[in-house]
Order: C-alpha cells, then structure tokens, then sequence
C-alpha cells in the first residue's frame, strides 16, 4: 500500500549523492512530445505492462485472494482436506483475550515506534542541518544504521539487552530498575521499541534531511527579517515546507512499525514468545508456520489487510488534506 | 549474443551433472538442524553415499525444526516434497494424522526387504513415533531425554548429595543457596516440567489413551492435581530464591549453569556436547528427578527431538534408497557415531551395548545418563502423547508460565487457562484432521 503513496523530490542532499534527480528536470519540450507517442499496435502497450502486471498479480492478488478464501476454512496442513466454517476462524480470532491483548500493543507499539522515530529523525535532521565543520561525518553515521538488517538489528538488541550480560541491563540495575528482558512484558517492550525506533531513525533522517536542503534559502533568509526567534521559525515556515515529506514518512513508518519490525521482534522473543509482546504480524506467523493452522492464520491476515486499507485510506482522506504541495 | 552463450553453458552444466548421477537414484532430506549437528547430518549422508553406489543422498537444511515441518507440508501441497522429512517431537501429531503423507518407517523397510525389528530399539524410543497398535511411523532420529545437570563444587561446598527425587531437593536447596549458589534452573518447563512430569510421574497426560486412540474429543489432563502440585512448589521455591526461571528461552536459563552460579540446571541429554566448550566448571550429570510420593513414579521420560519420516507419493526405487539408508542409519557403528558426535542417545541396544563396550561411559559418564533415564521401566503413560497443534498448545503453556512466576496468575488459574485453550486447539485440529 504504502508503494503508492506520491514520493517527495529528493532533491539537495541526495542528489549530490546521486540518487538521480536529474531525470526529473525534463525540459518541457520533451514531456509534450512524450504525451503525443502513439503505438502503432493497441496490443503492444499491454505487451509492455504486462511483466509489471504478471508481478503484481502472483505475487500480491492471488496470495491474497487465497488468503481470502481459506480464511473460511478449517484445513489439514498437509491438504487432505478442508470444512467450510464460514466466519468461525474470524469470530475465534476476535473473540480470543490473546488476540485482544496482541491487537492493543500493536496499536501502541505502532503509535510510539511512529511517533518517537518520527521525531527523533526530524530532530536530528535540523541538528545536522545546521552542522557545517565535518557535517558529512555526522551525516554518514547518522545514516550507517539504516544499512543494518531487521534481524542484525535484533541480535545487537538481544545482545544489549540481555538478562545476564547485556551492558544496558548492568547500567540501568545501578538505578534500581532490574530489568528481565524475555521474562517481564513491559521489559521487553521496552526493548523492542527502542531497537525498532533507532532501526528507523536514519530512513526517515535522510527524508528529513532532504527535505529541509530543499526549503529555499531565500524563504528562509526572507523569515529571518520578519522573525527572531529560531524556533519560531521553524514552526511557521520549515515545518509547513516540510510537510509533503513528513506526509510521506508518516505512511512508510506505520507500515514499517506495522510489519518490517517482524524480524525485530522473531529474534528478540528468540522463537519463544510465551508472555512477552509480539505484533499481530507476528501472531500470523506463529499461528501459521509455527503451528500449521491454515485457516486461523489467513483469518488474521484478511483482518491485517483490512486494517491497512482502513488506514491508507484515512491517511489520504484526512490526512493528506493538510499538506500542500509547492 | 553473451545470453545465448550463458543459456548454452547453463544447459551443458545441468546435462552434465544429470548423466554423472545417472547410475544413482537421487533422494533428498530435509532437516531443521544448524551448527554442528547440521554438520554431522552431512557427514552421515557423506558416509552413506560412499558406502554404496545405488542411491545418491541430498540433506538440504532447512531452518528450524518448526520451519523444516512448515517447508516439508508446503511442498507437498505442491508435490514437491523430499523423500525424507525430519519433524521434531511437538509436531508428531501434524504429520501422523495426516494419513497418507507419509510411509510407515515399518512399511518402508519391510517392503525393501529387510525385517524390521522393533525390539531393536531401547524402551523409551519405542512408541513415540508409532501408532497405537506400536507400527513405527517415523524413524526415531535425534533422541534426547530431560535430564538434570549437576555442578559437584556447589554440592561439595554445601556439603550435600545429589537428590534423586523433588522430597530430597527440598532437603538440600537451602543449604545450596546458603553456600552462595542459586539451587537450581531449568531451561524448557513444557518439556522438562509438564509433558515429562506425566511420564517421570507415571500420570495420563490426555484422554484417548494419551491421543494416540483418537483425535476426537481429546483432552488434555492439565488440572491434574499433582501436576498443579508441581508447579505451586516451583512458584515457592521461586519465591524463596531455590530456583530460578530466567523466562522462556533457553539459553537464558543455561548461561547462569556454565557461569558456575547454579547447583543444578535441568537441560537435555543432547546438551552435553556444548556443554562441553561452554561451562567454566567440571559438572556431571544424573536423573531428571521425580516426586517418591507419588505412587507409581519414577518411570522413563518421552522421547525427546525428532524423527524422520518417508514422505508418501515417491517412485519406488526411491523408496527402496530411503529404506537403505534407514537401514544404515540404525546400524550400531551410524549409531555410535551420532551418538558421539552430538550427544544424542544412540536409539538402539546394539550401539549402546557397541559404545559401552569400547569404554565410552567409562571416559565420559554424562553421554549414558540420557539413555539409562529411556531405559528405565516405562509405565502406562509414558510411551508417548499424540496431540495436535502442540506447538501452539506449548506456546500457550509458555505464556502462561511467564505469569505465574511473575506473579500475574496463579497457578491453579494458569493451568485452567491452558487447559481451555488447548482442548480448543484440540477440537479444533479434530475438525481439520477429520
């Protein structure tokens, strides 16, 4: 979903790393003859949308239309045999304490891993903004960790985090807070939020970044006359400039929240995830894989991608409004 | 130009390997082992294709056990599956259900010729993986039993013996922890506390015979009084710092052993191999113990690990391959060698009889504890369980273990949660399976 949410120009910063921004500066000559190209064959534009469609088809529309329709079954794994249920793997789901409880923390870990890599990224973009000694030193360490895999970045977690040796653990029991990440859910909730929060501050930190190179220099010099106060500023005419690329950002970090952090959290819970919080994505997984419940499983997952489409839609019903686009 | 070049190289390399393993017949194997056990798994399949030229063996890794399961049924919904198939102990009940996934390990080999001899095999590897009538279904592969670890300095500092049963570790935790030592962890409470507290304690786990009858109205015994006995005394030794639950995983409930800090660690008979490079003390190992007050126990564990399984719809020839290397798979020199290597039990008299007369458990007396505790007299309930979608019933025992030592449940409510949830799980593998 969030694929077709509309880019920002990543001009300034990333083209000068050059993340190709000189395609879009066509001359406007070309993009009229462009408009005019007729095919001589009406077969032929079909032939080349094809490859694109015959993706999209296997790899998105018939696993979710499978999804769909043995969500209303109940399946031997090895597929002897299935029994139409009807809506029984939905009202299982819905009505299980476990799923309830899974359901809220997805909700509030999405909330605070969005929220807090949101601001954290926008806040280390002004910073860097500002930096002019060494200010690609910064940047590039600032962006390192985004090359990091979900599951790496899950290890280093497990590994600064852990209940016997991790360094974070043996630093925070000198303020009194005996952490048992694996044991205590609020521990390694804890735990999780911060890995998937750091794992997503440098995505949204070079947004940001390239973002705020692309506020022109003469607005901002024509706000420092009328205004003194830096902050001030920031919020009346950077942030509003800003806009379209948080938009974006915003899309990209719930679905990230959403599912990326899968990886995140199979190797912080370490295949056991007894009472410590997993997300619903995970819960699919381990229903699924784990426990070969077919049926159960694809319910959930018809009841995730309702959620998505609820969501998009509201972000570009409600949301988009908002933003203004120069 | 270059394309055709490549497409033509692609082609003569696949023709190429195709006619230099013609004479043989390709079988594959997939397995769900990592590290070093993943490696033996290769060694043995080396073994295997060197010793003779009829058959070719291909072991793929594929993960984790519950990957290796997950993989093995995609691949047969599409008849794409290999011809041998490791499914670890929780997901018995998946693949045995499934009629008509899978050949008889006992089938297999009978109809290959050979006689397949089930009084082979030590006690406690007999009936796990058969069904109720005892035919062999899967091949017992990886065998491990529940066995508890033992750390001689704590014991000698304390001034204590060893306990053999849970009446003598109440006697003697105090004067362990005292002597600076946490008395005691254990690092699978599903394993080492619940499935094999019915079978230590001699105690019906489900109804329909353990499962292993029907699927139909199958429930488990998870309010058994002893068992909830069980737990309220490890919630108290809890409490009263004489045990020590580190959560769910396992290896946060192993680390604090190899560190020297704990008296005793309840692992598997298959941990002694890491066990080896990882503790910073000498340590040894006895008996899972078992409670003397309780009538009839003290009998052998389950069967822990996994099985193989020769997956249904393969040409006959291939068929034939598979029993030979089940045949050599089982044979006492394949056996003792396993058994070497990994720590795994050797799952057969003779190896064990081969391994003990080479002076083996002279040199290293922690290899025979596994098998002595399968070799013990086994009751009624303690041949095996047969319960579907397990995994997640473990899962939910997990979850709900987590809240009674944090305090978040009791044990009595604990126990009645997963008991309703899994009988639900188990109506409803019932309906799938039926």
């Amino acid at each position: 979903m969030a694929y077709t949410t509309s880019q920002p120009q990543p001009g300034g910063f990333l083209s000068r790393l050059g993340f190709g921004a000189g395609a879009r500066k066509k001359p406007a000559v070309a993009a009229e003859e462009m408009k005019r190209v007729q095919f001589t064959s009406p077969v032929l534009p079909y032939l080349f949308l094809f490859p694109q469609l015959a993706v999209i088809f296997i790899f998105f529309y018939w696993p979710s239309v499978q999804a769909v329709s043995s969500s209303f079954y109940l399946e031997d794994p090895f597929g002897f045999g299935s029994t139409f249920v009807g809506l029984s793997n939905y009202t299982d789901v819905l009505f299980s304490a476990e799923y309830q409880s899974i359901a809220l923390f997805t909700a509030v870990f999405t909330v605070l891993v969005t929220f807090l890599s949101l601001s954290i990224g926008l806040l280390l973009a002004v910073k860097a903004d500002r930096v002019i000694r060494g200010a690609s030193t910064y940047k590039t360490l600032l962006i390192a960790v985004y090359a990091i895999a979900a599951p790496v970045s899950g290890l280093i977690g497990m590994m600064i985090f852990d209940q016997h040796v991790g360094p974070f653990v043996k630093m925070m029991s000198y303020f009194g807070w005996h952490m048992q990440v694996g044991l205590n859910y609020y521990d390694t909730a804890f735990a999780m939020t911060v890995v998937a929060v750091w794992k997503q501050i440098p995505y949204n930190f070079i947004f940001f970044l390239s973002g705020l190179q692309n506020v022109p220099v003469s607005v901002r010099e024509a706000a420092m006359i009328d205004c003194r106060s830096g902050l001030r500023r920031f919020w009346t005419v950077v942030l509003p400039l800003l806009a379209p690329t948080a938009f974006f950002l915003l899309t990209i970090n719930v679905t990230y929240a959403l599912f990326d952090t899968f990886g995140i959290i199979d190797v912080m819970v370490k295949d056991k995830p007894a009472n410590n919080p997993v997300t619903l994505v995970y819960k699919v997984y381990a229903d699924g894989f784990r426990g070969n419940d077919i049926g159960g499983s694809s319910a959930q997952s018809v009841i995730l991608m309702i959620v998505v489409f609820v969501l998009t839609i509201f972000q570009f019903r409600f949301m988009e409004r908002r933003v203004h686009y120069n | 130009m270059t394309m055709i070049k490549k497409f033509s190289m692609a082609a003569m390399a696949v023709a190429m390997s195709a006619t230099s393993s013609l004479a043989a017949t390709n079988i594959t194997w997939w397995h769900g082992m990592g590290g070093r056990n993943g490696e033996v798994i290769n060694e043995i399949s080396q073994k295997f294709n060197a010793s003779q030229t009829a058959c070719a063996l291909t072991p793929i890794s594929k993960g984790t056990y519950e990957e290796a399961l997950a993989t093995g049924i995609a691949a047969f919904r599409s008849g794409e599956q290999p011809n041998i198939l490791q499914v670890f102990d929780a997901g018995a009940a998946t693949i045995i259900n499934a009629k008509g996934a899978t050949v008889a390990a006992e089938d297999l080999i009978n109809n290959a010729g050979y006689k397949f001899d089930r009084e082979a095999f030590i006690e406690g590897v007999r009936y796990f993986y058969a069904d109720s009538e005892g035919k062999f279904i899967g091949m017992p592969f990886n065998s491990s039993a529940p066995i508890m670890y033992v750390n001689p300095q704590a014991f000698e500092k304390a001034g204590v013996e060893v306990p053999k049963t849970w009446e003598e570790f109440e006697q003697v935790a105090p004067k362990l922890k005292e002597a600076g030592f946490i008395p005691m962890t254990a690092s699978q409470l599903t394993w080492q506390f619940t499935e094999n507290f019915f079978s230590r304690q001699n105690i019906a786990f489900a109804n329909n015979n353990n499962g292993y009858d029907s699927v139909v109205d199958t429930k488990m015994n998870l309010t058994d009084k002893n068992l909830v006995m069980m737990f309220e005394k490890l919630k108290a030794w809890s409490d009263a710092g004489l045990y020590k639950f580190y959560g769910a995983s396992w290896n946060d409930n192993q680390k604090p052993f190899e560190e020297g800090k704990v008296a005793m660690w309840i692992g598997s008979s298959g941990s002694f191999g890491g066990l080896q490079k990882t503790a910073s003390m000498p340590f040894s190992a006895d008996f899972l113990p078992y409670w003397k007050g309780i009538q009839g126990a003290g009998t052998n564990t389950f069967i822990g690990g996994a099985a193989l399984f020769a997956m249904a719809g393969k040409p006959e020839a291939e068929n034939k391959c598979t029993a030979d290397f089940f045949q050599f798979l089982t044979s006492p020199e394949i056996q003792k060698f396993y058994h070497q290597a990994t720590g795994y039990v050797a799952i057969t008299k003779a190896a064990y009889e081969l391994a003990k007369s080479e002076g083996y458990y002279e040199k290293t007396p922690v290899a025979e504890v596994g098998i002595k505790q399968l070799m013990l007299p086994s009751g009624e309930w303690s041949k095996g369980y047969r319960l579907g979608f397990y995994p997640q019933i473990r899962s939910i025992m997990e979850r709900e273990y987590n809240k009674i030592f944090s305090g978040e449940t009791t044990v009595q409510k604990g126990f009645e949660t997963i008991e309703k949830e899994g009988n639900d799980l188990l109506a409803r593998f019932a309906k799938t399976a039926g």
